[in-house]
């Protein structure tokens, strides 16, 4: 079976430990973790946590019917890619002369970027993508003097609404 | 009313019908254990030598009675104790509520005294844990532990208390928690007739079955289910008394130590019914080969066990008697003559196998025990060489009479659990069947037994090496005997003499039959050290990961 990377969200208790739970859960089952984001919803009893890891069809299936037993776990789905939009958001500080600022500002430009923090011998640029994207950019930039990157990892949403009843 | 946290957990045990409890005190469950004292009446303690013989009989308790077992521990090393016993609970899906005091909250977090996270420690051995430090979090803490250890696929549930909660006072009343009945998984109309299409139609079928079936109480619709369409059946060691040992269609147990019969039975089935199980390593030893030639179907109560192990054809998610009970109407009358005769000729094949020099066999002492002892008797292992014997030889009559560590293979296990089974079963006969390896690890349980009056017959395989390591080293490893000839001199007669009970010796079957009669008459704790060959092996034995092809019979 091929291995793919897979998105899923996970809809838990917004209590203490809860994450550590759910993380050690994959941890022992063997599901290595690519990326993690955890934030509040618009409920204030509930956090989403994003999870994007290396599978294939049957260990989805398993991680997903073992996270669903854990007693503060409310909704855990997949994310399929094509009803789904994934976003990331990437924080990095290069070192630049002065010669170089042009034309990366060129640069950050041309992917929608922007530039958050300027000094005369760094600057920050921040931007928000798709994983594909982020990558191209980074490439783009590979040749300058790059001191520190953050990314978020994904965080995602399913398109459309359905009103539930 | 207002109640200590203390109190409200006393009032809460009564609530959820605990009459009984297994423990240990310390510094931080002081109040607890005042409360236990004002309580004495109501719950009675069973003070154990050691945690670990609390959880187990805990374990054990519950085994044997079909409710959940309690354990109290103290924080740090009190609640670290217990974390074996959790796990092997786990490991076999029992219900259990393990309650534990940690130091007070405003000490949490500074390496205090006798301070661990035990909530940290036991996540991944427990269904649900909770750290408990604010007195409001305690009433729904502890009501949501018996719910949790007793729903679906039963399991551990650890309540972690900071001593200042079990101090502070509550405005708690008794009495109003009403149970909401649990959601029972079952199946659709549409799942049963499909699997009683594939039961009517097939024509070499086997049942295998699990722990599952014994938990769900399921054991009279699957003899029923047995009887009406002819289907011979299997079982794992977590089912074994389910369906009694003389029944015609019982072809005894499966896997790594399981019969020839059972074993090549499965290879050849093309209808494999597996029922509350989890195909695990030591039944299915190769996942892609296992019963290669059988449409596989699946019945269990929790959803991750299906196709985790091995992949089957169908699969439905049902408590396994809510299952058979939609089923049965469903079954056609039907037999199978050729292939039930094949299967059970096979079974005849499989005789009992002396080896070693000594002149008592493992097979001479369980069949001596089982002559001597009356049907309802509830047998506790531990782990190796004699868990097997005993899994093998016993006569198998009842569901829960047959307590042993599954999945987590835990040494030392028995003797807690002995402990816990006779609590819960005054009036049944317990036997605990052990081995000299096994039983040096928690031997200690025998003040409790003598304290408690418990008279627990420990028949101990006494063959002065760790059996089933030393049989893997013989088999595998050229006979290079790594750590397991430890060259021992314990004198189990006198040590159990020195605990205040009675100890026996046995060398040949005369001798056994003897003094087990005379055990039988004793009040409390008696030791028979049985002398057995260190030759002396498991068999038949198909290797970790092998087949059926590669089963090893003498």
């Amino acid at each position: 079976m091929t291995s793919k990377k897979e998105v899923i969200s996970i809809f838990v208790d917004n209590q203490a430990n809860v994450l550590t739970r759910v993380v050690s859960l994959f941890g022992r089952r063997g599901f290595n973790i690519d990326s993690l984001t955890v934030s509040a919803t618009n409920d204030p009893a509930l956090s989403r946590i994003t999870v994007v890891f290396d599978g294939t069809e049957q260990s989805l299936a398993q991680i997903i019917t073992q996270t669903e037993k854990l007693e503060n776990v409310r909704a855990i789905f997949p994310l399929k890619k094509e009803d789904s939009l994934f976003r990331e958001l990437l924080l990095v500080k290069i070192a630049v002369t002065k010669e170089d600022r042009s034309a990366i500002k060129e640069i950050v430009e041309i992917y929608r970027g922007k530039i958050v923090d300027l000094s005369k011998t760094s600057m920050i640029i921040e931007l928000t993508g798709e994983t594909s994207k982020i990558d191209g950019f980074m490439k783009m930039i590979d040749c300058y003097n790059i001191v520190e990157v953050c990314r978020t990892g994904i965080t995602a949403m399913e398109r459309g609404w359905e009103e539930k009843e | 009313m207002k109640l200590t946290g203390s109190q409200v957990i006393a009032e809460i045990l009564l609530e959820h019908k605990v009459d009984t409890v297994f423990g240990y005190p310390g510094g931080a469950a002081l109040n607890v254990y005042d409360a236990l004292y004002e309580y004495k009446d109501q719950i009675r303690h069973i003070m154990t030598a050691h945690e670990q013989g609390a959880a187990h009989a805990a374990d054990g308790y519950a085994r044997s009675t079909g409710r959940t077992g309690v354990v109290f521990a103290t924080s740090g090393p009190g609640a670290t104790n217990l974390v074996t016993g959790i796990a092997t609970a786990f490991m076999d899906s029992i219900p259990m509520v393990a309650i534990t005091s940690n130091v007070p909250n405003s000490q949490i977090g500074k390496d205090a005294f006798q301070e661990v996270s035990i909530t940290g420690v036991t996540m991944p051995v427990t269904k649900h844990n909770f750290f408990v430090n604010k007195i409001e979090m305690l009433p729904k803490a502890l009501h949501d532990a018996f719910r949790i250890a007793e729903s679906g696929r039963r399991g551990p549930v650890l309540v972690d208390i900071t001593k200042d909660v079990t101090a502070a006072k509550i405005d708690y009343k008794p009495g109003n928690y009403q149970s909401k009945p649990a959601e029972v998984a079952r199946p659709t109309e549409k799942e049963l007739k499909k699997v009683a299409d594939l039961i009517n139609g097939a024509r070499r079928p086997i049942i295998y079955f699990g722990g599952g079936v014994a938990a769900g109480e399921a054991g009279l619709q699957l003899r029923e289910l047995m009887k009406r369409a002819d289907i011979p059946a299997t079982y794992t060691m977590m089912a074994a008394g389910v369906i009694g040992y003389d029944d015609p269609r019982n072809i005894g147990l499966l896997g790594m130590h399981g019969t020839i019969a059972a074993n090549r039975a499965v290879d050849k089935a093309d209808l494999l019914l597996a029922f509350g199980t989890r195909f695990s390593d030591r039944v299915a030893l190769n996942p892609k080969k296992f019963a290669k030639k059988a449409t596989k179907v699946q019945v269990d109560i929790d959803k991750a066990e299906i196709n985790k192990n091995v992949h089957v054809d169908y699969a439905v998610v049902s408590d396994i008697g809510e299952f058979l009970n939609g089923l049965l109407p469903l079954i056609e009358k039907n037999e199978h003559p050729s292939w039930v005769k094949e299967v059970t000729e096979m079974k005849k094949t499989t005789g009992d196998v002396k080896q070693g020099d000594s002149d008592l066999h493992p097979s001479e002492v369980i069949t001596s025990i089982c002559d001597l002892t009356d049907k309802e008797t509830i047998y506790v292992t531990d782990v190796g060489q004699h868990q097997m014997w005993a899994a093998q030889y016993l006569k198998h009559k009842n569901t829960h009479s047959f307590i042993t560590s599954g999945g987590l293979g835990t040494m030392g296990f028995g003797y807690g659990a002995a402990i816990g089974a006779q609590i819960g079963n005054p009036n049944k006969r317990v036997i605990h069947i052990t081995g000299d390896g096994s039983f040096h690890m928690n031997l200690n349980e025998a003040c409790t037994a003598v304290s408690e009056k418990l008279p627990i017959i420990s028949i101990i395989m006494n063959n002065r090496v760790l059996g089933m390591v030393y049989q893997w080293q013989t088999v595998f490893y050229d006979g290079r005997y790594s750590s397991t000839t430890p060259e021992r001199k314990t004198d189990f007669v006198k040590v159990i003499e020195g605990f205040g009970g009675t100890g026996y010796r046995a060398e040949n079957p005369e001798q056994f039959r003897e003094v087990f009669k005379k055990a039988l008459q004793q009040e409390g704790p008696v030791w028979i050290d049985c002398k057995i060959g260190r030759e002396e092996r498991v068999l038949p034995m198909i290797p970790g990961g092998g087949t059926v092809e590669d089963m090893i019979i003498g």
